[in-house]
């Protein structure tokens, strides 16, 4: 048999219990309305991929898939091809054609953007990754391509910034006009889209 | 391995104190191999001739074998073990280890580093090395040498200049191996390349071989560059599908497509090394044109149909069509063969099958089917002891491209290769061999008169490689028979295509049963049926090819199974499309939408060899069993469909899968009991040509226009041109002494052509062109097999 109930087991506890409502009655509201409202995120926080531009417009990925190697999850998936003289897409011999990231697999670890040599890929803020079908979340590279800025133009294109694409990785070319550097998001981890000199590689 | 001679008396070393017994002459490089130390290197090569070009696998010895150390580092891979020398590699000696560090740091100071962008990244030596016997940081702050990316050495082959570490791997391949050395280093220090003459591109069959030897990303095929990464690929064994040589060659796929194949490495048959056909022919599975379900014809038109309707409709159309017959082709594996063999017997009671898509004759049905079956008297590695080797209707370079490189290497040793041939091709002056100029057709007198020949001194120990188009010539192949059992020289029968060994071994011929069992012996018949549980089988000989298609055209014949077989490979194209277009059923096998297809009743789509099991014979009678590449459950071996087809006739087969049939085949066995005798051989129809006439000489470039060759540009362009051949004689004759390029228009019974013409050391009165480089080829557009045409010489 359990031994009877003291006196403030039966009275004071039950109602103590609800001085935490109470409380919380008078202080500021926590609950964020989202969707209704939207919050920043932190600034570093890892959301959806984003392929990034030259400020021509010539797409920065080369398609090594270095990416793809380095992902645990094996979200990414690449097919290369050559530029032509008639067809570019990106300083140098080769190209993305095909680039694709799969949001049900992805975990937003961030280790393909380490892996990038060349900084095409980096990630925004946005959060928002859902849908109502499967196929609906592997992203194109149509999809994950930096908006074109003023002063871009869409691929295909000849190389504007340098004859060649030791001029785009040297950064040998004429400062774009202020406000077209393609910086459509924040956040550090976006920091590569500045075209900064890489000419150490 | 070449670099290790099986020489007697061992010498004794320690590497890194570790003590072993090497045979004599052993390099230094290979003994720590046999210790488990791998010595960083790239010029190293175990078929290649040793030179020490790029110095990574410096070695200290402290004691050379005379007790006194050799005071630098050594390069391992030119040093021969010498009795009591004492090795320390990078694994023991500091001084080693930063030699080879110092070393791996100069081949990186003008090295690009563009690994995000070269093929090589993730399957390199220098990345690889570099990780494990390098330094971790680069010292070098200069600016690195670098050169316009990429120079094209062939329109294949690629080359990135400033990736190449000089290492010579490629021209020593070019020079020591395939007898092409159309590249070489040129210039000096820093600006030491590669390079090629403006006017002699890098047009060797073997070129793909160097991309998958160099060491760095330095060559690459304009096919395969930036395609995918090592790790997309999944890489499955294979045996290559183009020649009779059944080459290794491993299939490298992604995602259920192939990238790219490369050469296995299999020391009994292709060594390292495959011709650029097996290397970078295999997009014929993916042309649009490739069928992907069955279709039946219906109101004239050829319509989609379920499995199991068209399997219904071919069994009604075949038993309503009366008598039928079976064109295999040549491409089939030994299983599909065996089906087609076993379809052809239980199914449609016929012996009318021949797998023979070529001209064919019946001496060649007798020699197929006495001598052929279960031989396997000579190997590759013979044809490197053989003292001599005589190549009769065989341009080994062009249509059995691994024997060409046994005979090259073995021609660099101490065997004569002897050619009963119209002239001297380029493979066999690289074969450094001898020409019997003979013109066709009176290679039966040639091969006769080689048995007393002093100089080719034909004995016991040579071997005789009678290719296919022998059965052209009359005689030839009994001459051939008859020089081996006076002399005692080996023969062996080489086929041009995979499946024609295994076709023969199986029985797809109108005398032959499976395992070498004669038609015309009541025993090997009843030993069939009773493997197949049947009552009995045709007793009498059936048609082959030729007789099939004319019984077809004359009514006699009114069904046909047809497999892979392109009517321009027959003796008389025209007639087999005919043939087909009046047959009253046709059933074909087919991968792609062919022209037979297209005239097919029936049409069945067959798997590619990468998507099914199989086995090919090769020429010595060596089974070359793989496994399919691809899983496409769609896609259904010939020996199923014939399966299916059978099932709805009343007579299951009794298989369904590659399996079953190996299975099926191993408990029948081979027959052992007598064999076939030869048949006499029919007097020679006497052929008379006219005045003025050109014995026509052909046969097939091992690039050409040949349907597996279809969808790769790039390795279309490195093709030989088509060019006429006549001898010096005949070319003043018609164009004068002038000895400009000038083109010729021949003309024969079936049409006329016009080619560039070159000279050669032709006999008079011969002419020789590629049988499938132009047009629709020799047969359909020129002339009838062993017939004459006329030249008319036009200048350019
Ligand atoms: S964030 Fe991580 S999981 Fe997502 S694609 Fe990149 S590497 Fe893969
Ligand atoms: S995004 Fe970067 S790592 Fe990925 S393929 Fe493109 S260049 Fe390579
Ligand atoms: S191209 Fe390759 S194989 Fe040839 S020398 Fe250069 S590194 Fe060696
Ligand atoms: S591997 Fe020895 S010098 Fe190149």
């Amino acid at each position: 048999m359990a031994e009877p109930k003291t006196l403030k087991e039966q009275f004071w506890d039950p109602v103590a219990g609800f001085g935490v409502t109470f409380r919380t009655m008078f202080r500021k509201v926590v609950t964020e309305q989202y969707p209704f409202e939207k919050q920043p995120t932190a600034p570093r926080f890892h959301g959806r991929h984003q392929l990034n531009r030259w400020p021509d417009g010539l797409e920065k990925c080369i398609g090594c898939e270095l990416c793809a190697w380095a992902c645990p999850a094996d979200a990414i998936y690449v097919e290369a091809d050559s530029n032509t003289t008639d067809e570019r897409f990106s300083p140098g011999e080769r190209y993305g054609r095909v680039y694709q990231i799969n949001y049900l697999r992805c975990i937003l670890c961030g280790l393909c953007i380490e892996a990038c040599p060349t900084r095409a890929l980096t990630m925004t803020n946005e959060y928002e990754l859902a849908d109502t079908t499967r196929a609906d979340l592997i992203y194109e590279k149509s999809d994950l391509l930096a908006p074109l800025l003023p002063g871009m133009e869409q691929p295909p294109h000849p190389m504007l910034l340098g004859k060649d694409d030791t001029d785009y990785y040297r950064g040998d070319f004429a400062a774009p006009p202020v406000g077209t550097e393609p910086m459509p998001t924040r956040g550090p981890s976006d920091h590569a889209n500045a075209p900064e000199p890489e000419g150490t590689h | 391995m070449t670099t290790t001679p099986e020489k007697t008396g061992l010498v004794n070393v320690t590497i890194d104190g570790i003590q072993i017994s090497v045979p004599k002459d052993t390099l230094v490089i290979r003994a720590a191999e046999q210790i488990g130390v791998q010595v960083p290197r790239f010029c190293d090569h175990p078929l290649l001739a040793p030179v020490g070009a790029c110095r990574q696998c410096l070695v200290d010895i402290p004691d050379a074998g005379n007790g006194k150390p050799i005071p630098k580092p050594q390069a391992s891979c030119t040093l021969p073990v010498a009795e009591g020398m004492v090795v320390q590699t990078q694994v023991t000696s500091p001084v080693a280890d930063k030699a080879q560090q110092g070393i791996m740091e100069f081949l990186l100071i003008n090295h690009p580093l563009d690994c995000p962008v070269c093929d090589k990244g993730g399957e390199c030596p220098l990345q690889n090395q570099a990780m494990s016997n390098g330094r971790g940081e680069t010292r070098f702050d200069g600016v690195k040498r670098t050169f316009p990316k990429p120079i094209a050495l062939s329109p294949q082959v690629l080359l990135d200049r400033e990736r190449c570490i000089v290492c010579q791997r490629c021209t020593r391949f070019t020079d020591e191996i395939a007898g092409d050395p159309f590249i070489a280093l040129i210039e000096r220090g820093a600006q030491q390349q590669i390079g090629v003459a403006d006017d002699a591109p890098f047009l060797s069959y073997f070129s793909g071989n160097t991309i998958q030897i160099c060491p760095v990303g330095a060559l690459t095929s304009a096919e395969y560059r930036f395609r995918s990464r090592p790790f997309d690929l999944v890489s499955t064994p294979s045996v290559a599908e183009h020649d009779s040589c059944g080459a290794a060659i491993r299939v490298d796929h992604r995602r259920g497509k192939v990238m790219r194949r490369l050469a296995g490495n299999d020391a009994e048959v292709n060594e390292e090394w495959i011709s650029d056909k097996d290397r970078f022919a295999f997009h014929y599975a993916r042309q649009p044109d490739r069928l992907s379900h069955p279709m039946v014809r219906e109101d004239g038109e050829l319509r989609p149909a379920s499995w199991s309707e068209a399997f219904a409709v071919a069994a009604r159309g075949l038993r309503a069509a009366g008598s039928s017959a079976v064109l295999t082709g040549g491409r089939v594996t030994a299983e599909d063969a065996y089906a087609y063999s076993k379809f052809a017997r239980v199914a449609l009671g016929t012996n009318d099958i021949d797998f023979r898509a070529r001209p064919h004759s019946a001496e060649e049905a007798d020699f197929l089917t006495s001598f052929v079956p279960l031989s396997n008297e000579v190997e590759y590695a013979d044809l490197e002891t053989a003292s001599v080797v005589v190549l009769a209707g065989l341009e080994p370079e062009d249509e059995a491209a691994s024997i060409f490189l046994r005979l090259r290497k073995a021609s660099k040793a101490k065997t004569r290769i002897v050619a009963v041939a119209p002239f001297t091709t380029r493979g066999l002056q690289k074969m450094n061999g001898r020409l019997i100029p003979t013109v066709p057709g009176e290679e039966a007198d040639a091969l006769r008169a080689l048995a007393d020949d002093g100089e080719t001194a034909l004995d016991a120990g040579g071997v005789i490689l009678v290719g296919e188009r022998l059965a052209q010539s009359h005689g030839a192949l009994t001459a051939a028979l008859e020089l081996a059992r006076t002399t005692g020289a080996r023969l062996a029968w080489v086929p041009r295509r995979a499946g024609d060994r295994g076709a023969v071994e199986t029985g797809c011929l109108p005398t032959l049963l499976p395992g070498g069992r004669p038609v015309a012996d009541a025993g090997a018949r009843v030993d069939a049926a009773t493997a197949w549980g049947t009552g009995s089988l045709p007793d009498t000989a059936g048609r082959d090819g030729n007789a099939i298609i004319a019984a077809l055209a004359k009514g006699q014949l009114g069904g046909l199974v047809i497999g892979g077989v392109d009517p321009r490979d027959t003796s008389d194209p025209a007639a087999t499309l005919a043939a087909i277009d009046f047959a009253q059923f046709v059933v074909s096998l087919e991968l792609r939408l062919t022209e037979v297809a297209a005239r097919a009743d029936v049409v069945f789509p067959v798997a590619p060899v990468t998507d099914k099991a199989g086995t090919f014979i090769t020429w010595e009678g060596r089974p070359r069993p793989f496994e399919a590449v691809l899983a496409n459950p769609a896609s259904l071996p010939d020996l199923r469909i014939l399966a299916g087809i059978a099932e709805e006739l009343g007579s299951p087969l009794g298989f369904r899968t590659p399996h079953d049939v190996r299975a099926e085949m191993e408990s029948m066995g081979p027959w052992d009991g007598a064999r076939a005798p030869l048949g006499p051989v029919k007097e020679k129809k006497a052929g008379r040509t006219k005045a003025r006439a050109f014995v026509l000489s052909s046969w097939k470039h091992l690039l050409d226009l040949g349907s597996m060759q279809d969808g790769d540009a790039h390795l279309a362009a490195t093709a030989r041109a088509a060019v006429a051949r006549v001898n010096p004689a005949a070319y003043d004759a018609l164009f004068g002494m002038l000895g400009e390029p000038a083109t010729a228009t021949l003309t024969g019974d079936r049409g006329s052509v016009t080619l560039p013409v070159e000279v050669g050391d032709l006999p008079d009165g011969v002419v020789w062109v590629p049988a499938n480089s132009a047009g629709r080829g020799v047969l359909a557009d020129l002339a009838s097999p062993g017939s004459s045409v006329t030249i008319k010489g036009a200048r350019r």
